[in-house]
């Protein structure tokens, strides 16, 4: 039990960790913001707080003495400098480096919080006096944290009613903004009592003779509501109450009866209402009818019924929403599980085909629309924001610009954007790595930005958005861009093209993906190892993601990467060969065109087809695969677009749209080249899903030592 | 002599390779299938005889006559797929390894054991893990993990280069 409540206690530090590094660098930005320094100081709280109560006494004793300091900061008697901002940062990671010896593995160097905790101690004022009013304040704060805290449930819904005296036009004053103003305190309903407005000829315009009742729920207080009508406070007649508190007891959804309303608002007598009550038509219309209310009035507090009740519902529906914590396996074997109904389903789907039999047919449908459904419903469970992995960047650019000497601020856009959870993980490691590339090799020291012209500043702009059903996500810097002339000569050296080879500027920039690349003259401990770019392409491919650059020199340089939702379950186009089947990732498939006898010999051998005049290479993966057999008289040409060119797939015959459940091929078969994983038919058997960019590289490879022997 | 790493009586699973018994310990071996259809994946050594679905994970096929430098296996009523269990590079993973036929569940004691010859079994000495004796059979008791190494699978990876 204990364990179970450490390890949910770690659970929880971590991510407080991460929250406190968003926090400081956002306040190292912003150091008199002091929301941030609350959120800093709320997030040591809790890490010391449930420390102490979990038994992680060191972490408790070590964020203490970080958190005093933080008390000072937020009392106004510090300023948040950047060298405490830097020694706070280094006190996270020290916190996260006990956390990760808490496990029994490797030891905390107790050096490194002293050394933290002296700093920290040289930069509070008077440190005596300090510890004792950090003692007061610590116990007397958070409760008024509490109190303004700003969530929902210190929203308090008042009535007011807003009478103004008759000669309010003639003081010059407009009423509407002030209820403008009201409005923009919070979500509020304004209704006008106009009954006591003459006949048009009786009419006079100067006279005030409207008079308003305002339902406004908000958090800033009566106080703020007042301020409203500081001008015209003597002139009108106002009327603030509380008619509901975001904590009040026994709500159910309803709120006052109308009668109860209206008698509260003094509009109408409690006798007239029992009175009338027992003739039993709709309240409103009975009370108008007496004419002990005007129909205003009744509209006025109905109008208010509905208000609160709107306002109660959503606050259920705010903590109904509240989320819960699940274990990520768990959620991974339930998306295996719904593979498999996946693949079950198409099996009942094709056993009902051959049947014939309408009430199977039926069932079959529904199972499929059903297994559809739950499908997407899992595959969005498992949807994480790209955020957290974005706000992680901005230390790894703070840090690594300063040891570079170069002045660089992260930008981040999309944060918001969706993308599973394997996807994220993996994208981890190659964006730090392009992050790294920008930082080292794209922008300039801020001495050779100023010769430029350029602000001394230099961008890294991160940002992520959705394209059907993949996500685009741009690593943008304004650096010096690529240097097409030297990534040339480099590849010439290498021996990756020949002295002569007319590339277009795409092709030589796609040629820093190549194993072995770097063009960078001086290795730093930031890249020029060789090994970069490679890497990154072969983490995306691995992701089934695409790369593409593009630059201006003296601008800076982009890298989009391309990746699919998710790694679980793709659109494929299955395809038959013999008795071999495949599947092709439907979103690059372009169209499906034949292949004749004539029309092959036509090529005279040549593997390119003319496609409404366009030629189109081939790769037939009966020969590529070695399938031994004859081919139909007529195969099939499936054209799918792979790094941004169209390129055409021969195969016996083009089955259709398969939902694919991708399995992988095991560790036995993982440096397989052109094949991605596998997936399992209706029927039981295994197709091998293909890996179209991989298929056209080796072919182009093929192709070169053929013409070359 | 016994041979080290074999202390206490163990069962294995025997299986027959065209007329020869080998034998794997049987707590890597997970269940016995009949012999499927594989799906054979292009490109790769012919020893990687394809992947088959079991109950709806893809498991790699190896045959085991052609692993062992003899003919490709033929389909009869006796051909079955061995699940196994094994640890590849620090994570365990299954493979199927197909074999002519099974036998039997036998008991070992240590001192039936013997290490295996250096000379004359016409197989890679780490292969076996010993040479076991049954009624007067011999039996070569295979070391799984090793013959599903990663370097013996990364012969998969040099097979792309062939024609």
């Amino acid at each position: 039990m204990t364990d179970k409540l450490r390890e949910t206690y770690k659970e929880e530090a971590y991510e407080l960790l991460a929250e406190l590094e968003t926090s400081l660098l956002e306040l190292e930005e912003n150091p008199d913001n002091l929301e941030l320094i609350g959120r800093v100081f709320r997030a040591m709280h809790t890490i010391k707080g449930s420390g102490a109560m979990f038994g992680f006494d060191d972490i408790a004793a070590f964020t203490h003495e970080v958190e005093t300091i933080f008390d000072l900061v937020r009392n106004g008697k510090l300023n948040a400098t950047k060298e405490l901002i830097d020694l706070t940062l280094a006190a996270r990671d020290q916190i996260r480096a006990m956390l990760d010896a808490s496990d029994g593995n490797g030891a905390v160097d107790a050096a490194v919080s002293e050394t933290i905790v002296a700093g920290l101690k040289r930069l509070a004022p008077t440190s005596d006096k300090t510890e004792a009013q950090a003692a007061i304040s610590s116990s007397q704060k958070p409760e008024v944290k509490d109190s303004n805290s700003g969530d929902k449930t210190s929203e308090i819904t008042y009535r007011i009613r807003f009478r103004p005296s008759a000669d309010l036009f003639v003081n010059g004053t407009n009423p509407i903004p002030l209820l403008n103003e009201l409005r923009e305190l919070g979500s509020s309903r304004v209704i006008a009592h106009t009954d006591a407005i003459p006949v048009l000829e009786d009419m006079n315009p100067e006279i005030c003779s409207t008079y308003w009742d305002i339902i406004l729920t908000t958090d800033k207080g009566i106080n703020a509501i007042k301020d409203v009508f500081i001008f015209v406070e003597d002139s009108v007649e106002l009327k603030i109450e509380v008619i509901d508190q975001g904590w009040a007891d026994g709500e159910a959804g309803d709120y006052k009866k109308l009668g109860q309303i209206l008698t509260e608002r003094g509009d109408v007598k409690s006798e007239d209402i029992d009175n009338i009550l027992g003739r039993q038509k709709r309240l409103g219309e009975l009370l108008v009818d007496a004419g002990v209310a005007r129909p205003g009035q009744v509209a006025s507090a109905l109008v208010e019924q509905q208000h609160v009740k709107e306002i109660r519902e959503k606050r259920q529906t705010v903590e109904a929403a509240a989320s819960i914590r699940v274990p990520s396996e768990r959620l991974d074997s339930m998306v295996n599980l719904v593979g498999e109904l996946v693949t079950v389903q198409a099996r009942l789907t094709q056993a009902a085909a051959l049947r014939k039999d309408p009430e199977l047919a039926a069932i079959a449908e529904e199972v499929e629309r059903l297994s559809g459904d739950l499908r997407d419903k899992t595959m969005s469970i498992r949807m994480l924001q790209i955020g957290t992995t974005f706000s992680k960047f901005k230390r790894l650019v703070r840090d690594l610009s300063k040891e570079l000497g170069k002045e660089i601020e992260l930008t981040t856009s999309g944060a918001e954007t969706e993308l599973d959870k394997t996807v994220i993980e993996k994208l981890n490691d190659p964006l730090v790595h392009l992050i790294r590339n920008c930082i080292d090799h794209g922008i300039e020291s801020p001495e050779e930005r100023e010769k430029e012209g350029k602000p001394r500043i230099g961008n890294v702009h991160l940002s992520a958005v959705h394209s059907g059903a993949s996500v685009l996500i741009d690593i943008a810097d304004d650096g010096k861009g690529l240097n097409a002339a030297a990534i040339r000569a480099k590849a010439i050296e290498k021996g990756l093209i020949s002295a002569e080879a007319a590339l277009t500027e795409k092709e030589l920039f796609n040629l820093i993906l190549a194993p072995g690349f770097s063009t960078a003259k001086t290795v730093t401990s930031v890249s020029g190892r060789g090994v970069g770019m490679d890497v990154v392409k072969r983490a995306i491919d691995e992701l089934r993601g695409s790369i593409e650059i593009s630059s201006w020199a003296g601008q800076g340089s982009t890298i989009t990467l391309k990746l699919p939702l998710t790694l679980a379950i793709i659109e494929g186009l299955l395809v038959r060969i013999s008795g071999n089947f495949f599947v092709l990732p439907l979103s690059s498939v372009e169209e499906c065109v034949e292949l004749t006898r004539e029309d092959s010999e036509r090529a005279h051998g040549r593997n390119m087809a003319n496609v409404r005049g366009q030629i189109i290479p081939y790769i037939r993966l009966r020969d590529q695969f070695m399938i031994i057999g004859e081919p139909p008289a007529i195969e099939q040409i499936v054209i799918a677009r792979v790094d941004g060119n169209r390129v055409g797939f021969v195969v016996d015959g083009v089955i259709g749209e398969h939902q694919t459940v991708i399995k992988s091929l095991g560790r036995a078969y993982r440096d397989v080249e052109g094949i991605s994983g596998a997936t399992i038919l209706g029927d039981g058997t295994v197709a091998l899903i293909l890996d179209t960019s991989h298929l056209v590289a080796t072919a182009t490879l093929e192709e070169q030592t053929l013409v070359q022997t | 002599m016994s041979v080290s790493g074999i202390m206490e009586t163990t069962q294995y699973l025997t299986f027959k390779l065209s007329d020869e018994v080998f034998a794997v310990d049987i707590s890597k071996v997970r269940e016995v299938l009949d012999f499927t259809s594989v799906t054979k994946v292009p490109r790769t050594p012919d020893f990687m005889r394809g992947v088959i679905n079991l109950r709806g994970s893809v498991v790699p096929v190896v045959d085991m006559r052609l692993k062992f430098g003899m003919s490709e296996t033929e389909k009869t009523v006796n051909t079955c797929i061995i699940i196994v269990e094994i640890s590849l590079d620090n994570e365990t993973t299954i493979l199927g390894a197909l074999a002519d036929s099974v036998q039997e569940v036998i008991d070992l004691e240590p001192d039936q054991i013997e290490p295996a010859p250096r000379i004359g079994t016409r197989l890679k000495t780490e292969f076996i893990k010993g040479m076991g004796k049954k009624d007067d059979h011999f039996i070569m008791i295979l070391d799984i993990d090793k013959i599903f190494s990663s370097e013996e699978l990364a012969m998969v990876q040099g097979a792309k280069d062939k024609p």
